[in-house]
């Protein structure tokens, strides 16, 4: 009798070491794959490479010099991220002696730069997932608009990335002359032009195929793994912190919350394209809002914040939304004028560990397209 | 009786009279000339010929698809060496030429240098059977076609020794994705040029092109819808066969670093770049060659521009087209690209061969059928029944089926 000719032949599986320095794990992701043939059999991922010790390191800052950290973790929104932690600070503050009378202009101007952020953010999102899975053209198309913001940001800030500019009481600088009229004309641009990124790669066959289908994590396995934000609403439930619990002055804009319906890549993709839209809308509405109650010729931009901070002893837990998902801030306090502890609650690490889960028995193309569609930033990972 | 040698100068010598009177040289050639004289004319203008298709093509292609791709991207590409950035694939072939030749310590030394000469060499042999004008191909051989299918498939042998000699896993798997990819999808384009050879009867490409003299609807693209399902089939495996999105998986950048080629630099790098750019100009000129009339014009009976130019204008929009779908769309992934040459490409080039069998069949005199086929010709006819089965087919196919439920059949297994 003739054995099959499978039997004697002896195959093995091959560990395949993916990153830290990868094209497409997202910044320094290591992944250890377990490979059979293309197909993956486990992929461990391994993180710490960015570690700075920020929390740890906060212990030993006033509250003013933690900004600038908080704009490495998410390096990619750091507006975002500065305004969760300077909100927590603020809310301690309330609480004692010396409260902080926040501007309105100022929230208008937190709002506006948050949604322009949370924009540039989907923007290299979209992007690089086309990246991944071998478009490069709307990589350099989202990186073109993407630099306009990034633009303004610097005209009001001064940085292009890390911006310090979001400050207990207000924010770092009033919007230079003029700048509302660009603002309104990038916004102009900016709304229509998601429809061509949608022709050129949304609705792209080859695109759908790759995307569609890959990846499922219903809204039970979200809940369970401690997914927030865009990849939460891919799988269909609506939640949101801007519309769930309003911090700030969202609760003035009328936006609608985009979710998907399978909880696959591909929807996890198209909430924040509309994600993109929506923030569109509430820049506008913002700017509106300004006009009508006479901000933009308002000159004070921020709270009186006198001395050293001194928040009362105690402790805050206070989330935002982040164009990742809720980016948590646990801020304890002894009176003094440093945090005694400092733990960030980070949206990108609760995504990052659904990984191993959802990679099981696919190919390597399609772990790359996971990893681009949940959207990690390595900064806030590892902190 | 003449001396073979002797024999070979005459013929030689016709050919280089036939050769200056296309480039419009004609009448200033001398009568006799030392049997010498010849061999060394035709030596070195071969040589020049090869070293100027060797350098000329990647140089103009590679500037080409910076330029196509920066335009796509709103971006201005090369600007700076030379006027228009000319100048600028000089500039980086420099660069490579300068750059410090590295070999894994880990690698098969002498596979790892012979590869990419593999790769180049069989890449650039194909351009001997390619006639660029009416009277000169460099080797007018009866087995043309063949020698294309044969001598370009030994592409996948540079790349598997590439890839297995670098000793590298990412090298290894844009390898294996490499010698699937072009072993499978050389069958579809095996076919397709397969009902070109059952239409005219001859591999020699000259004849082919020949076959096709008078214009637009006398290409073998056009004889008959069979032959230009067949066209796209053989456009689209050529794509495959040269490596570019959305089949570019033996060097995917996001999933396997730079695939086969991944642990190569300078030079020999240069090779396997030099070497994409020829495949991408010579896979067109073959399929201009097959399908589209070569050098002749799209015009019937007017030549308006010589021979070379068509053909030329032809490649370089094909090689467009290549570009243009390079920097639009995503890329497959490995099962889908298996799924499309396997599930699709291959019963439609079946079922092509068949069709074109039967018209070839009902074309020739002695089946005496004596309709408007006589007049117009049976090709012709299917042109009108043809789109109707498609239509009918299209639909009966592609009802109910949605990118979900195929891809969960696609992977199962």
């Amino acid at each position: 009798m003739v054995e099959p000719t499978t039997r004697a032949l002896r195959t093995d599986t091959m560990v395949l070491n993916m990153g830290p320095q990868h094209p497409s794990t997202h910044g320094v992701l290591r992944l250890e794959l377990l490979t059979d043939g293309e197909v993956v059999r486990e992929a461990i991922p391994h993180i710490g490479y960015l570690h700075r010790n920020f929390e740890k390191h906060a212990e030993n800052l006033t509250y003013p010099m933690i900004i600038p950290y908080t704009d490495r973790m998410d390096y990619i929104a750091a507006m975002n991220s500065e305004l969760g932690f300077v909100l927590a600070v603020e809310k301690l503050l309330n609480r004692g002696p010396k409260p902080v009378a926040v501007p309105e202009k100022a929230e208008y101007l937190r709002v506006i730069v948050c949604e322009l952020n949370r924009i540039a953010s989907h923007l290299l999102a979209f992007g690089t997932y086309g990246m991944d899975l071998g478009a490069f053209t709307p990589f350099l198309y989202a990186f073109r608009d993407r630099e306009q913001i990034l633009e303004f940001f610097e005209e009001l800030s001064g940085a292009r990335l890390l911006y310090n500019y979001i400050r207990v009481g207000g924010v770092a600088r009033d919007f230079p002359p003029g700048f509302h009229h660009k603002l309104r004309r990038f916004l102009k641009y900016f709304g229509p032009q998601i429809d061509v990124y949608d022709t050129l790669l949304t609705n792209n066959k080859i695109f759908l195929e790759r995307t569609k289908g890959l990846g499922v994590f219903g809204i039970d396995k979200c809940i369970e793994y401690g997914w927030t934000g865009p990849n939460i609403r891919g799988a269909g439930l609506a939640w949101d912190l801007r519309k769930d619990e309003p911090y700030g002055i969202y609760d003035r804009f009328d936006f609608e919350i985009p979710v998907g319906e399978n909880g696959d890549c591909w929807d996890r993709y198209k909430v924040r394209m509309d994600e993109m839209r929506e923030s569109v809308k509430i820049t506008q509405q913002a700017l509106d809002q300004m006009e009508e109650r006479g901000l933009l010729e308002d000159e004070n931009f921020t709270a009186k914040v006198r001395g050293t901070l001194r928040p009362p002893a105690g402790e805050v837990y206070l989330r935002t939304e982040t164009p990742r998902g809720d980016l948590g801030y646990y801020l304890q306090s002894d009176g003094s004028d440093t945090p005694a502890r400092l733990k960030v609650r980070s949206p990108c690490f609760t995504a990052l560990s659904a990984l191993q889960e959802m990679s099981h028995g696919l190919l390597i193309a399609d772990m790359v397209a996971i990893i681009g569609s949940i959207d990690i930033v390595m900064g806030e990972v590892d902190r | 009786m003449t001396h073979p040698i002797e024999a070979f100068a005459a013929r030689l010598q016709t050919s280089l009279a036939q050769a200056t009177e296309t480039l419009g040289l004609g009448g200033r050639w001398p009568e006799e000339l030392p049997l010498e004289a010849i061999i060394a004319i035709s030596l070195v203008s071969l040589a020049a010929l090869s070293v100027a298709i060797v350098a000329g093509i990647p140089i103009i292609l590679v500037l080409m698809e910076r330029k196509v791709s920066a335009y796509f991207q709103d971006r201005l590409g090369p600007t700076r060496v030379g006027p228009w950035g000319i100048l600028v694939t000089l500039a980086d072939g420099i660069k490579l030429l300068f750059k410090e030749d590295l070999i894994p310590p880990q690698a098969d030394k002498l596979l790892f240098r012979l590869a990419p000469y593999v790769v180049f060499g069989s890449s650039f042999a194909v351009v001997a059977v390619l006639p660029p004008f009416r009277s000169t191909v460099i080797g007018n051989l009866q087995l043309g076609l063949f020698i294309y299918l044969a001598v370009s498939s030994l592409v996948v042998l540079g790349i598997i020794m590439a890839g297995w000699s670098s000793n590298s896993k990412y090298s290894l798997f844009g390898a294996l994705r490499g010698a699937a990819q072009i072993v499978s999808y050389e069958i579809p384009l095996g076919l397709a040029a397969l009902m070109i050879v059952m239409t005219s009867g001859t591999l020699n490409m000259q004849h082919l092109v020949m076959d096709q003299m008078g214009g637009a609807h006398h290409w073998y693209m056009f004889r008959h819808p069979f032959l230009f399902v067949g066209a796209w089939i053989y456009f689209i495996s050529t794509i495959a066969e040269v490596n570019r999105t959305p089949f570019d998986l033996p060097e995917a950048e996001s999933e396997i670093v730079a695939g086969f080629h991944t642990e190569y630099s300078g030079l020999r790098f240069a090779y396997f770049f030099l070497a994409e750019y020829a495949n991408v100009f010579v896979v067109s000129g073959i399929c201009v060659t097959l399908f589209m009339g070569g050098w002749t014009s799209p015009i019937p009976g007017v030549q308006l521009l010589p021979g070379f130019i068509w053909f030329l204008v032809k490649v370089f929009a094909l090689v467009f087209m290549m570009m243009w779908i390079r920097w639009t769309v995503p890329r497959v992934r490995v099962d889908q690209l298996m799924s499309v040459c396997w599930k699709y490409f291959l019963p439609i080039s079946f079922v092509n061969i068949i069709g074109t069998g039967v018209i070839v069949l009902l074309d020739r005199e002695e089946m005496g059928i004596e309709l408007a086929g006589r007049f117009i010709g049976v090709g012709a006819l299917t042109w009108v029944a043809g789109p109707v089965v498609v239509l009918i087919l299209g639909v009966v196919a592609f009802s109910g089926t949605d990118p979900v439920s195929r891809r969960s059949t696609a992977v199962g297994g």
